[in-house]
Protein backbone atom coordinates (compact mmCIF):
# COMPACT_ATOMS: atom_id res chain seq x y z
CA UNK A 1 0.00 0.00 0.00
CA UNK A 2 1.33 3.16 -1.00
CA UNK A 3 0.64 6.70 0.25
CA UNK A 4 2.14 9.98 -1.19
CA UNK A 5 3.99 12.34 1.32
CA UNK A 6 2.63 15.88 0.63
CA UNK A 7 6.02 17.78 1.50
CA UNK A 8 8.26 14.93 0.33
CA UNK A 9 6.85 14.94 -2.62
CA UNK A 10 6.66 11.32 -3.03
CA UNK A 11 5.02 8.16 -2.48
CA UNK A 12 6.00 5.70 0.04
CA UNK A 13 4.93 2.09 1.02
CA UNK A 14 2.73 2.48 4.61
CA UNK A 15 4.19 -0.93 5.74
CA UNK A 16 7.51 -0.18 5.20
CA UNK A 17 7.83 3.09 7.29
CA UNK A 18 5.32 1.42 10.22
CA UNK A 19 8.31 -1.41 10.16
CA UNK A 20 10.81 1.03 10.20
CA UNK A 21 9.65 3.03 13.05
CA UNK A 22 8.93 0.45 15.29
CA UNK A 23 12.76 -1.29 14.90
CA UNK A 24 14.46 2.32 15.11
CA UNK A 25 11.37 3.34 18.16
CA UNK A 26 12.61 0.12 19.86
CA UNK A 27 16.22 0.25 19.93
CA UNK A 28 15.56 3.85 20.85
CA UNK A 29 13.07 2.47 23.69
CA UNK A 30 15.50 -0.14 25.04
CA UNK A 31 18.71 2.39 25.16
CA UNK A 32 17.47 5.57 25.82
CA UNK A 33 18.69 7.13 22.63
CA UNK A 34 16.22 9.56 19.94
CA UNK A 35 17.44 7.16 17.16
CA UNK A 36 17.76 10.07 15.07
CA UNK A 37 21.27 8.66 13.17
CA UNK A 38 19.80 5.24 12.56
CA UNK A 39 16.66 6.71 11.18
CA UNK A 40 18.06 9.41 9.02
CA UNK A 41 20.00 7.29 6.58
CA UNK A 42 17.49 5.16 6.47
CA UNK A 43 14.67 7.86 5.27
CA UNK A 44 17.34 9.31 2.48
CA UNK A 45 17.96 5.50 1.78
CA UNK A 46 14.23 5.65 0.61
CA UNK A 47 15.13 8.74 -1.45
CA UNK A 48 13.23 11.35 0.75
CA UNK A 49 15.42 14.14 0.33
CA UNK A 50 17.56 14.84 3.14
CA UNK A 51 16.34 18.01 4.68
CA UNK A 52 12.71 16.20 4.70
CA UNK A 53 13.95 13.28 6.03
CA UNK A 54 16.26 15.26 9.31
CA UNK A 55 13.51 17.41 10.19
CA UNK A 56 10.46 14.81 10.03
CA UNK A 57 12.26 12.05 11.97
CA UNK A 58 12.78 14.63 14.62
CA UNK A 59 8.98 14.38 14.96
CA UNK A 60 9.01 10.63 16.00
CA UNK A 61 12.02 11.10 18.11
CA UNK A 62 9.62 13.50 20.25
CA UNK A 63 6.84 10.87 20.29
CA UNK A 64 8.48 7.73 21.16
CA UNK A 65 11.00 9.64 23.66
CA UNK A 66 8.17 11.11 25.12
CA UNK A 67 6.62 7.46 25.85
CA UNK A 68 9.58 6.37 27.89
CA UNK A 69 9.54 9.58 30.19
CA UNK A 70 6.08 9.06 30.96
CA UNK A 71 7.02 5.73 31.84
CA UNK A 72 9.95 6.42 33.97
CA UNK A 73 8.30 8.98 35.71
CA UNK A 74 5.79 6.51 36.88
CA UNK A 75 8.89 4.29 37.86
CA UNK A 76 10.46 6.99 39.45
CA UNK A 77 13.39 6.58 37.46
CA UNK A 78 13.91 10.34 36.26
CA UNK A 79 15.93 12.76 37.66
CA UNK A 80 14.55 15.58 37.33
CA UNK A 81 17.43 18.07 38.75
CA UNK A 82 20.01 16.88 36.61
CA UNK A 83 17.51 16.93 33.37
CA UNK A 84 16.54 19.97 33.64
CA UNK A 85 20.54 21.57 33.89
CA UNK A 86 21.16 18.70 30.81
CA UNK A 87 18.12 20.75 29.39
CA UNK A 88 19.17 23.93 30.10
CA UNK A 89 22.72 23.69 28.86
CA UNK A 90 21.74 21.57 25.85
CA UNK A 91 20.00 25.07 24.33
CA UNK A 92 22.89 27.04 24.82
CA UNK A 93 24.98 24.46 23.34
CA UNK A 94 22.71 24.21 20.25
CA UNK A 95 23.17 28.00 19.74
CA UNK A 96 26.90 27.64 19.57
CA UNK A 97 26.59 24.70 16.98
CA UNK A 98 24.44 26.69 14.89
CA UNK A 99 26.75 29.32 14.47
CA UNK A 100 29.04 26.80 14.09
CA UNK A 101 27.13 24.94 11.37
CA UNK A 102 26.87 27.94 9.21
CA UNK A 103 30.43 28.89 9.25
CA UNK A 104 31.62 25.51 8.66
CA UNK A 105 29.23 26.10 5.58
CA UNK A 106 30.32 28.92 4.65
CA UNK A 107 34.05 27.34 4.25
CA UNK A 108 32.61 24.90 2.08
CA UNK A 109 33.76 21.79 4.47
CA UNK A 110 30.39 21.09 6.18
CA UNK A 111 29.96 17.23 4.94
CA UNK A 112 33.14 16.56 5.72
CA UNK A 113 33.14 17.89 9.41
CA UNK A 114 29.77 16.09 9.75
CA UNK A 115 31.08 12.76 8.58
CA UNK A 116 34.58 13.05 10.59
CA UNK A 117 32.69 13.68 13.73
CA UNK A 118 29.87 11.19 13.38
CA UNK A 119 33.05 8.86 12.63
CA UNK A 120 34.57 9.90 15.73
CA UNK A 121 32.31 10.40 18.31
CA UNK A 122 30.97 6.98 17.39
CA UNK A 123 33.79 4.70 17.39
CA UNK A 124 35.26 6.92 20.20
CA UNK A 125 32.65 6.42 22.47
CA UNK A 126 31.61 2.86 20.90
CA UNK A 127 34.70 1.38 22.18
CA UNK A 128 35.83 2.95 25.01
CA UNK A 129 32.26 1.16 26.22
CA UNK A 130 33.15 -2.06 24.07
CA UNK A 131 36.66 -1.85 26.36
CA UNK A 132 35.18 -1.38 29.88
CA UNK A 133 32.50 -4.04 29.13
CA UNK A 134 34.84 -7.18 27.99
CA UNK A 135 36.86 -5.89 31.29
CA UNK A 136 33.40 -6.40 33.27
CA UNK A 137 33.02 -10.01 31.36
CA UNK A 138 36.67 -10.92 32.30
CA UNK A 139 36.46 -10.30 36.29
CA UNK A 140 33.02 -12.02 36.11
CA UNK A 141 34.61 -14.96 34.23
CA UNK A 142 37.67 -15.12 36.83
CA UNK A 143 35.29 -15.92 39.30
CA UNK A 144 36.42 -12.39 41.31
CA UNK A 145 33.57 -10.22 42.74
CA UNK A 146 32.51 -7.71 40.53
CA UNK A 147 33.71 -4.30 41.59
CA UNK A 148 31.57 -2.58 43.13
CA UNK A 149 29.99 0.01 41.41
CA UNK A 150 31.13 2.72 43.22
CA UNK A 151 32.37 2.49 46.76
CA UNK A 152 31.50 4.96 49.66
CA UNK A 153 33.40 8.42 49.59
CA UNK A 154 35.54 6.90 46.09
CA UNK A 155 34.65 9.29 42.99
CA UNK A 156 36.46 11.09 40.37
CA UNK A 157 38.58 14.21 41.13
CA UNK A 158 36.11 16.51 38.80
CA UNK A 159 33.26 15.48 40.88
CA UNK A 160 34.60 17.13 43.32
CA UNK A 161 35.02 20.76 41.92
CA UNK A 162 33.21 23.69 43.49
CA UNK A 163 29.40 24.03 43.26
CA UNK A 164 28.49 21.15 44.20
CA UNK A 165 25.00 19.75 44.28
CA UNK A 166 23.36 16.66 45.30
CA UNK A 167 21.24 14.73 42.76
CA UNK A 168 19.29 12.22 45.32
CA UNK A 169 17.66 10.06 42.54
CA UNK A 170 20.87 9.41 40.79
CA UNK A 171 22.81 8.98 43.68
CA UNK A 172 24.98 11.24 42.76
CA UNK A 173 26.98 14.67 44.92
CA UNK A 174 28.82 16.76 42.32
CA UNK A 175 30.24 19.58 40.77
CA UNK A 176 27.76 20.75 38.92
CA UNK A 177 30.32 21.97 36.41
CA UNK A 178 31.33 18.58 34.40
CA UNK A 179 27.68 18.11 34.13
CA UNK A 180 27.04 21.74 32.32
CA UNK A 181 30.06 20.96 30.41
CA UNK A 182 28.62 17.92 29.25
CA UNK A 183 25.34 19.60 28.24
CA UNK A 184 27.14 22.39 26.49
CA UNK A 185 28.82 19.68 24.54
CA UNK A 186 25.44 17.75 23.90
CA UNK A 187 23.35 20.50 22.53
CA UNK A 188 26.37 21.38 20.84
CA UNK A 189 26.74 17.90 18.73
CA UNK A 190 23.27 17.96 18.03
CA UNK A 191 22.84 21.00 16.27
CA UNK A 192 25.78 20.52 14.17
CA UNK A 193 25.11 17.05 13.22
CA UNK A 194 21.28 16.71 13.85
CA UNK A 195 20.75 14.40 16.23
CA UNK A 196 19.65 14.33 20.02
CA UNK A 197 22.39 13.46 21.86
CA UNK A 198 20.94 10.70 23.54
CA UNK A 199 24.23 8.49 22.78
CA UNK A 200 26.47 10.85 23.98
CA UNK A 201 24.70 11.49 27.39
CA UNK A 202 23.88 7.89 27.95
CA UNK A 203 27.81 6.93 27.97
CA UNK A 204 28.24 10.15 29.79
CA UNK A 205 26.06 9.25 32.60
CA UNK A 206 26.80 5.92 32.95
CA UNK A 207 30.88 6.20 33.24
CA UNK A 208 31.74 9.61 34.29
CA UNK A 209 29.29 10.54 36.30
CA UNK A 210 28.28 6.78 37.48
CA UNK A 211 24.30 7.19 37.41
CA UNK A 212 22.63 3.69 37.40
CA UNK A 213 21.35 2.48 34.87
CA UNK A 214 17.73 2.64 35.10
CA UNK A 215 18.02 6.49 36.21
CA UNK A 216 20.34 7.38 32.92
CA UNK A 217 17.61 6.18 30.47
CA UNK A 218 14.60 8.31 31.57
CA UNK A 219 17.03 11.41 32.62
CA UNK A 220 18.04 10.80 28.80
CA UNK A 221 15.06 10.55 27.50
CA UNK A 222 14.25 13.83 28.99
CA UNK A 223 16.41 15.87 27.66
CA UNK A 224 16.03 14.41 24.45
CA UNK A 225 12.41 15.32 24.33
CA UNK A 226 12.97 18.95 25.05
CA UNK A 227 15.69 19.99 22.64
CA UNK A 228 14.13 17.61 20.08
CA UNK A 229 11.00 19.18 20.24
CA UNK A 230 12.69 22.59 19.92
CA UNK A 231 14.28 21.07 17.22
CA UNK A 232 11.19 19.92 15.42
CA UNK A 233 9.71 23.49 15.11
CA UNK A 234 12.61 25.47 14.22
CA UNK A 235 12.44 23.16 10.98
CA UNK A 236 8.89 23.73 10.54
CA UNK A 237 9.88 27.26 10.88
CA UNK A 238 12.93 27.77 9.19
CA UNK A 239 12.63 25.23 6.21
CA UNK A 240 9.37 23.85 5.98
CA UNK A 241 11.08 20.24 5.62
CA UNK A 242 8.44 18.51 8.18
CA UNK A 243 6.28 16.18 6.56
CA UNK A 244 3.20 15.44 8.60
CA UNK A 245 2.25 12.54 6.95
CA UNK A 246 5.43 10.85 7.02
CA UNK A 247 5.90 11.97 10.79
CA UNK A 248 2.60 10.39 12.03
CA UNK A 249 3.13 6.63 10.20
CA UNK A 250 6.97 7.23 12.04
CA UNK A 251 5.35 8.26 15.53
CA UNK A 252 2.64 5.52 15.43
CA UNK A 253 4.92 2.73 14.60
CA UNK A 254 7.59 4.34 17.24
CA UNK A 255 5.72 4.33 19.89
CA UNK A 256 5.08 1.14 20.13
CA UNK A 257 8.33 0.06 19.04
CA UNK A 258 9.69 2.45 21.72
CA UNK A 259 7.21 0.52 24.26
CA UNK A 260 8.55 -2.84 23.65
CA UNK A 261 11.72 -1.75 23.76
CA UNK A 262 11.57 0.22 27.12
CA UNK A 263 10.39 -3.09 28.26
CA UNK A 264 12.69 -5.52 27.09
CA UNK A 265 15.39 -2.68 28.97
CA UNK A 266 14.03 -2.89 32.16
CA UNK A 267 15.35 -6.95 32.08
CA UNK A 268 18.00 -6.47 30.60
CA UNK A 269 21.54 -6.88 32.90
CA UNK A 270 23.13 -3.90 33.09
CA UNK A 271 26.64 -4.67 31.72
CA UNK A 272 24.79 -6.63 28.80
CA UNK A 273 22.90 -3.26 28.19
CA UNK A 274 26.62 -1.84 27.66
CA UNK A 275 28.11 -4.23 25.69
CA UNK A 276 24.44 -3.95 23.60
CA UNK A 277 24.60 0.00 23.13
CA UNK A 278 29.17 -0.63 22.58
CA UNK A 279 28.16 -2.47 19.69
CA UNK A 280 25.45 -0.63 18.34
CA UNK A 281 27.67 2.89 18.49
CA UNK A 282 30.81 1.22 17.07
CA UNK A 283 28.65 -0.54 14.08
CA UNK A 284 26.84 2.93 13.06
CA UNK A 285 30.42 4.82 13.38
CA UNK A 286 32.68 1.85 11.31
CA UNK A 287 29.64 1.90 8.78
CA UNK A 288 30.34 5.53 8.21
CA UNK A 289 34.02 5.14 8.72
CA UNK A 290 34.04 2.57 5.71
CA UNK A 291 31.91 5.05 3.43
CA UNK A 292 34.73 7.33 3.92
CA UNK A 293 37.46 5.24 3.41
CA UNK A 294 36.02 2.62 0.69
CA UNK A 295 36.10 3.57 -3.18
CA UNK A 296 32.19 4.83 -3.97
CA UNK A 297 30.77 2.91 -6.38
CA UNK A 298 29.48 6.08 -7.93
CA UNK A 299 31.26 9.04 -7.02
CA UNK A 300 29.18 11.55 -8.31
CA UNK A 301 25.95 12.81 -6.26
CA UNK A 302 23.68 15.59 -7.16
CA UNK A 303 22.14 18.11 -4.86
CA UNK A 304 19.27 20.23 -5.58
CA UNK A 305 20.01 23.47 -4.25
CA UNK A 306 16.73 25.25 -5.19
CA UNK A 307 13.92 24.97 -7.33
CA UNK A 308 13.14 27.51 -9.69
CA UNK A 309 8.99 27.75 -9.98
CA UNK B 1 31.60 34.46 -52.86
CA UNK B 2 29.13 36.82 -50.89
CA UNK B 3 26.79 36.56 -53.70
CA UNK B 4 27.07 33.22 -53.91
CA UNK B 5 25.95 33.14 -49.74
CA UNK B 6 22.97 35.75 -50.34
CA UNK B 7 22.00 33.07 -53.65
CA UNK B 8 22.17 30.16 -51.00
CA UNK B 9 20.27 32.30 -47.76
CA UNK B 10 17.56 33.38 -50.47
CA UNK B 11 17.45 29.20 -51.79
CA UNK B 12 16.85 28.35 -47.94
CA UNK B 13 14.31 31.06 -47.05
CA UNK B 14 12.45 30.03 -49.86
CA UNK B 15 12.49 26.09 -49.36
CA UNK B 16 11.37 26.83 -45.51
CA UNK B 17 8.29 28.93 -46.73
CA UNK B 18 7.35 26.17 -48.73
CA UNK B 19 8.18 23.28 -45.60
CA UNK B 20 5.65 25.72 -43.97
CA UNK B 21 2.81 24.05 -45.71
CA UNK B 22 2.40 21.79 -43.26
CA UNK B 23 0.71 22.20 -40.15
CA UNK B 24 1.13 20.44 -36.55
CA UNK B 25 -1.72 20.58 -34.78
CA UNK B 26 -1.10 18.66 -31.02
CA UNK B 27 -3.57 18.20 -27.78
CA UNK B 28 -2.81 16.80 -24.54
CA UNK B 29 -5.03 13.90 -22.73
CA UNK B 30 -5.16 15.94 -19.77
CA UNK B 31 -3.55 19.74 -18.72
CA UNK B 32 -4.03 19.57 -14.91
CA UNK B 33 -2.82 15.72 -13.74
CA UNK B 34 -3.77 16.13 -9.83
CA UNK B 35 -1.81 14.18 -7.70
CA UNK B 36 -4.20 12.51 -4.36
CA UNK B 37 -2.83 10.59 -1.70
CA UNK B 38 -2.88 7.55 -3.64
CA UNK B 39 -0.61 8.95 -6.33
CA UNK B 40 1.84 6.71 -7.45
CA UNK B 41 2.87 8.41 -11.17
CA UNK B 42 1.04 8.55 -14.24
CA UNK B 43 1.01 8.62 -17.71
CA UNK B 44 0.22 11.65 -20.48
CA UNK B 45 -0.72 11.17 -23.66
CA UNK B 46 0.23 13.74 -26.40
CA UNK B 47 -1.73 13.21 -29.85
CA UNK B 48 -0.84 15.33 -32.71
CA UNK B 49 -2.30 15.60 -36.70
CA UNK B 50 -0.26 16.82 -39.63
CA UNK B 51 -2.33 19.57 -41.79
CA UNK B 52 -1.44 19.53 -45.53
CA UNK B 53 -2.90 22.09 -48.15
CA UNK B 54 -3.03 21.33 -51.43
CA UNK B 55 0.36 22.79 -52.76
CA UNK B 56 2.60 20.85 -50.34
CA UNK B 57 4.39 18.58 -52.19
CA UNK B 58 4.43 14.76 -51.64
CA UNK B 59 7.33 13.55 -48.70
CA UNK B 60 9.11 11.10 -50.25
CA UNK B 61 10.68 9.45 -46.97
CA UNK B 62 7.49 10.16 -44.28
CA UNK B 63 7.23 12.15 -41.15
CA UNK B 64 8.93 12.09 -37.90
CA UNK B 65 8.06 13.15 -34.54
CA UNK B 66 9.91 14.65 -31.48
CA UNK B 67 8.20 14.81 -28.47
CA UNK B 68 10.39 16.59 -25.51
CA UNK B 69 8.97 17.28 -21.85
CA UNK B 70 9.87 19.44 -19.27
CA UNK B 71 9.37 19.07 -16.00
CA UNK B 72 10.39 22.41 -13.27
CA UNK B 73 13.46 24.18 -13.09
CA UNK B 74 15.98 22.98 -10.72
CA UNK B 75 19.40 24.76 -9.90
CA UNK B 76 21.06 21.45 -9.50
CA UNK B 77 24.73 20.90 -7.93
CA UNK B 78 27.11 17.61 -9.13
CA UNK B 79 29.95 16.65 -6.84
CA UNK B 80 32.53 14.46 -7.60
CA UNK B 81 33.90 12.50 -4.57
CA UNK B 82 37.91 12.09 -4.65
CA UNK B 83 40.95 10.83 -2.46
CA UNK B 84 42.39 12.70 -0.84
CA UNK B 85 45.03 11.05 1.70
CA UNK B 86 42.77 7.71 3.28
CA UNK B 87 39.52 9.66 2.23
CA UNK B 88 37.32 10.01 -0.44
CA UNK B 89 35.34 13.75 -0.01
CA UNK B 90 33.57 15.87 -2.19
CA UNK B 91 35.52 17.43 -4.29
CA UNK B 92 35.37 18.83 -7.75
CA UNK B 93 31.85 20.17 -8.58
CA UNK B 94 30.07 21.78 -11.48
CA UNK B 95 26.81 23.55 -10.90
CA UNK B 96 23.88 23.49 -13.56
CA UNK B 97 21.70 26.93 -12.82
CA UNK B 98 18.36 25.82 -14.29
CA UNK B 99 17.88 22.24 -15.80
CA UNK B 100 14.59 20.44 -15.55
CA UNK B 101 13.58 17.73 -12.83
CA UNK B 102 12.19 15.64 -15.02
CA UNK B 103 13.24 15.55 -19.14
CA UNK B 104 11.61 12.79 -21.69
CA UNK B 105 12.50 13.11 -25.23
CA UNK B 106 9.64 10.70 -27.35
CA UNK B 107 10.55 10.13 -30.97
CA UNK B 108 9.01 7.79 -33.94
CA UNK B 109 12.77 6.51 -34.80
CA UNK B 110 16.29 6.41 -33.22
CA UNK B 111 17.16 10.17 -32.97
CA UNK B 112 20.07 9.74 -34.93
CA UNK B 113 18.18 9.10 -38.02
CA UNK B 114 15.85 11.46 -37.68
CA UNK B 115 18.05 14.52 -38.07
CA UNK B 116 21.62 15.80 -37.88
CA UNK B 117 23.75 16.27 -35.22
CA UNK B 118 24.24 19.70 -35.56
CA UNK B 119 20.82 20.41 -36.09
CA UNK B 120 20.52 18.55 -32.75
CA UNK B 121 22.52 20.40 -30.90
CA UNK B 122 21.32 23.77 -32.09
CA UNK B 123 17.86 23.27 -31.62
CA UNK B 124 18.44 21.17 -28.38
CA UNK B 125 16.53 18.10 -29.85
CA UNK B 126 16.93 14.92 -27.77
CA UNK B 127 18.52 14.02 -24.75
CA UNK B 128 22.52 14.13 -25.48
CA UNK B 129 21.92 17.69 -27.19
CA UNK B 130 19.62 19.22 -24.27
CA UNK B 131 22.35 18.01 -21.17
CA UNK B 132 25.30 18.77 -23.47
CA UNK B 133 24.00 22.45 -24.17
CA UNK B 134 26.89 24.85 -23.48
CA UNK B 135 24.82 26.90 -21.28
CA UNK B 136 23.72 23.93 -19.35
CA UNK B 137 26.52 24.62 -16.41
CA UNK B 138 27.72 27.86 -14.94
CA UNK B 139 31.42 27.34 -14.23
CA UNK B 140 32.97 27.10 -17.90
CA UNK B 141 36.13 25.75 -18.69
CA UNK B 142 37.66 22.95 -17.18
CA UNK B 143 36.32 19.54 -17.38
CA UNK B 144 32.72 19.44 -17.18
CA UNK B 145 31.82 16.19 -19.61
CA UNK B 146 32.06 13.98 -16.50
CA UNK B 147 29.33 15.89 -14.44
CA UNK B 148 27.08 16.25 -17.51
CA UNK B 149 27.12 12.39 -18.23
CA UNK B 150 26.75 11.94 -14.46
CA UNK B 151 23.94 14.30 -14.35
CA UNK B 152 22.00 11.83 -17.26
CA UNK B 153 22.96 8.71 -15.31
CA UNK B 154 21.77 9.62 -12.26
CA UNK B 155 18.89 11.09 -13.66
CA UNK B 156 18.35 7.99 -15.34
CA UNK B 157 18.33 5.90 -13.00
CA UNK B 158 15.36 7.83 -11.22
CA UNK B 159 13.36 7.24 -14.14
CA UNK B 160 13.71 11.26 -14.57
CA UNK B 161 15.26 11.62 -17.53
CA UNK B 162 14.45 8.96 -20.33
CA UNK B 163 14.32 8.68 -24.40
CA UNK B 164 12.51 6.45 -26.05
CA UNK B 165 13.09 5.82 -29.83
CA UNK B 166 9.26 4.08 -30.07
CA UNK B 167 7.45 6.52 -27.88
CA UNK B 168 5.89 8.13 -30.38
CA UNK B 169 3.48 6.27 -32.91
CA UNK B 170 1.90 6.86 -36.00
CA UNK B 171 -1.61 5.73 -36.06
CA UNK B 172 -2.28 6.74 -39.67
CA UNK B 173 0.57 8.63 -41.99
CA UNK B 174 -0.65 11.64 -40.36
CA UNK B 175 -1.95 11.37 -37.00
CA UNK B 176 0.55 9.82 -34.10
CA UNK B 177 0.15 9.49 -30.64
CA UNK B 178 2.75 9.74 -27.85
CA UNK B 179 2.81 8.39 -24.30
CA UNK B 180 4.85 10.40 -21.66
CA UNK B 181 5.55 8.47 -18.09
CA UNK B 182 5.73 10.69 -15.14
CA UNK B 183 7.27 8.74 -12.11
CA UNK B 184 5.55 9.34 -8.82
CA UNK B 185 9.14 11.24 -7.56
CA UNK B 186 8.57 13.75 -10.81
CA UNK B 187 7.77 16.82 -8.72
CA UNK B 188 4.89 19.14 -8.67
CA UNK B 189 5.09 22.31 -10.93
CA UNK B 190 4.51 23.54 -14.94
CA UNK B 191 5.89 20.52 -17.66
CA UNK B 192 6.39 22.18 -20.90
CA UNK B 193 5.60 20.24 -23.95
CA UNK B 194 7.29 20.50 -27.16
CA UNK B 195 6.30 19.08 -29.99
CA UNK B 196 8.65 19.00 -33.75
CA UNK B 197 8.18 17.56 -36.83
CA UNK B 198 10.72 16.29 -39.48
CA UNK B 199 11.05 15.34 -42.72
CA UNK B 200 13.91 14.46 -44.16
CA UNK B 201 16.40 15.59 -41.39
CA UNK B 202 14.40 19.67 -41.85
CA UNK B 203 12.36 20.91 -39.14
CA UNK B 204 8.78 21.54 -40.48
CA UNK B 205 6.62 22.74 -37.80
CA UNK B 206 6.60 22.82 -34.13
CA UNK B 207 4.08 23.44 -30.99
CA UNK B 208 4.56 24.32 -27.70
CA UNK B 209 1.79 23.62 -25.20
CA UNK B 210 1.99 22.51 -21.03
CA UNK B 211 0.40 20.74 -18.23
CA UNK B 212 0.48 21.29 -14.70
CA UNK B 213 0.83 18.52 -12.09
CA UNK B 214 -0.65 19.55 -8.60
CA UNK B 215 -1.61 18.36 -5.20
CA UNK B 216 -5.66 18.14 -4.25
CA UNK B 217 -7.09 17.75 -1.64
CA UNK B 218 -5.58 16.97 1.60
CA UNK B 219 -1.85 16.86 0.02
CA UNK B 220 -2.67 20.77 -1.51
CA UNK B 221 -3.74 21.75 2.23
CA UNK B 222 -1.04 20.32 4.25
CA UNK B 223 1.55 21.83 1.68
CA UNK B 224 0.18 25.55 1.81
CA UNK B 225 0.04 25.52 5.80
CA UNK B 226 3.49 23.84 5.86
CA UNK B 227 4.45 26.79 4.12
CA UNK B 228 2.26 30.06 5.02
CA UNK B 229 1.55 29.08 8.66
CA UNK B 230 4.51 27.01 9.13
CA UNK B 231 4.69 28.00 13.34
CA UNK B 232 1.51 26.31 13.40
CA UNK B 233 2.18 23.51 11.38
CA UNK B 234 5.69 22.88 13.48
CA UNK B 235 3.12 23.31 16.81
CA UNK B 236 0.55 21.08 15.49
CA UNK B 237 3.01 18.36 14.46
CA UNK B 238 4.35 18.88 17.70
CA UNK B 239 1.40 18.06 19.82
CA UNK B 240 0.60 14.91 17.25
CA UNK B 241 3.78 13.98 18.39
CA UNK B 242 3.38 14.46 22.16
CA UNK B 243 -0.01 13.15 21.83
CA UNK B 244 0.50 9.98 20.73
CA UNK B 245 3.21 9.46 22.77
CA UNK B 246 1.20 9.89 25.64
CA UNK B 247 -1.30 7.59 24.40
CA UNK B 248 1.08 4.39 23.64
CA UNK B 249 1.92 5.19 27.32
CA UNK B 250 -1.79 5.30 28.32
CA UNK B 251 -2.19 2.16 26.40
CA UNK B 252 0.33 0.14 27.98
CA UNK B 253 0.28 1.41 31.38
CA UNK B 254 -1.40 -2.23 32.55
CA UNK B 255 2.32 -3.57 34.03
Amino acid sequence: MQIYLPIAEMPVSVLLILGMGAAVGFISGLFGIGGGFLMTPLLIFLGIPPAVAVATQSAQIVASSTTSVLGALRRNALDHKLGAILVAGGFVGSALGVWFFAAARRAGQLDLVIVVSYVTLFTVVGSLMLKESIREFWHRRKGGAVRPRRKAGEHAPYLGWPLRMRFYRSKLYASVIPIVALSLFIGFAGALLGIGGGFIVVPALLYIFRVPTNVVVGTSQLQIVCTTLVALILHAVTNQAVDMVLAILLIVGGVFGAQFGARMGRHLRAELFRFLLAILLLAVGLRFGLELVLKPEEPFSISVQEVRT
Amino acid sequence: MRAFGFLLILLGSLTSTMVEAETLITSLSNHRVLINSNYTGTQIAVFGAIERDAQTIARATGYDVVVTVRGPRQFLTVREKQRLGLVWINQDQQKFPSVPAYLSVMTSRPIAEITSDQLRSRQKIGLDAIVNAPDATLVRGGTDKPFREALLRLKAQEGLYLEDERGVTFLTPDIFRAGVPLPAIAPPGNYEVDVTLFADTVILARTHTDFELVKTGFEERVGVIAHDWSLTYGLATAAIALFFGWLANAIFRRD
